[in-house]
């Protein structure tokens, strides 16, 4: 309980706890698994502790953390290929374990649907239409211009909203997409 | 796209909101909000403990 070192190290601890729910929810949006969300949220942690000296305090702790979340998962990507974000795990852990947590199917629709979006329109909208950030500082996250930005939130709108007009139709009937799903929620 | 009329023939306008970005916007805080409202994981408590004490244990005799 004595941490009476220089305050900074507490406060920095102190104010990566509080940033965590938020990074969590943001790794979480961007590749749709539990698993991987938290194994990315670690390593974002463990690379923000190594660089706390360029961390000035008081500035947004939050912006830095998903700057370096981000940039962690685009440099696995790369190394990794895309199986990072596999489309196919999306469903099966959010169906078959974490039916509960994510609520309705219909907000399963969602996430299947923006998992469709190309990852830099998906960033786009959740860091606008989620995280709480302005225009101004995705665009600074996302290490591009604010126009970029712009257009890429309005085309992760575009594109989500054709999407669900077209499951929405299908909620009255299953269809072969929808039916394995179906299915696989009532078997689990 | 959406001021278009009539874009939709046949298929029939699915009747849900009149404004879908709107629908938009509260599934994908529904979604984030699902994930940042739990409890924040042991894993990651015990990984900043272990962060501060190696940080803590290394800082030199001299700096004290």
């Amino acid at each position: 309980m004595s941490t009476k070192m220089s305050a900074e190290e507490p406060s920095f601890k102190r104010e990566m706890l509080a940033a965590l729910p938020s990074l969590r929810a943001f790794a979480m949006s961007l590749i749709g698994r539990h698993d991987r969300a938290d194994d990315l949220v670690q390593d974002t942690i463990m690379k923000a502790w190594a660089k706390q000296d360029h961390f000035e305090m008081g500035t947004n702790m939050k912006a830095w953390l998903f700057t370096i979340l981000r940039n962690e998962l685009y440099s696995q990507m790369r190394k990794r290929g895309r199986e990072v974000q596999d489309s196919d795990g999306f469903f099966t852990e959010s169906l078959a374990q974490h039916p509960s947590q994510y609520g309705s199917l219909d907000l399963q629709d969602f996430k299947r649907a923006l998992n469709m979006l190309p990852p830099d329109q998906r960033e786009a909208i959740i860091l606008v239409g989620a995280s709480g950030f302005s225009y101004e500082e995705a665009a600074e996250i996302c290490g591009c211009a604010l126009g970029t930005i712009k257009s890429r939130v309005n085309r992760a709108r575009q594109r989500l909203s054709d999407i669900l007009q077209v499951t929405g139709e299908n909620e009255y009937g299953p269809d072969a997409t929808s039916a394995p799903l179906t299915s696989r929620a009532f078997v689990s | 796209m959406t001021d278009k009329t009539g874009a939709s023939s046949g298929a029939g306008e699915p009747v849900r909101s009149d404004n879908p970005h709107a629908q938009i916007a509260t599934k994908l805080r529904a979604l984030y909000v699902s994930v940042q409202e739990e409890a924040i994981p042991d894993r990651f408590l015990d990984l900043l403990e272990q962060l501060d004490a190696v940080e803590r244990r290394h800082v030199p005799d001299g700096a004290k």
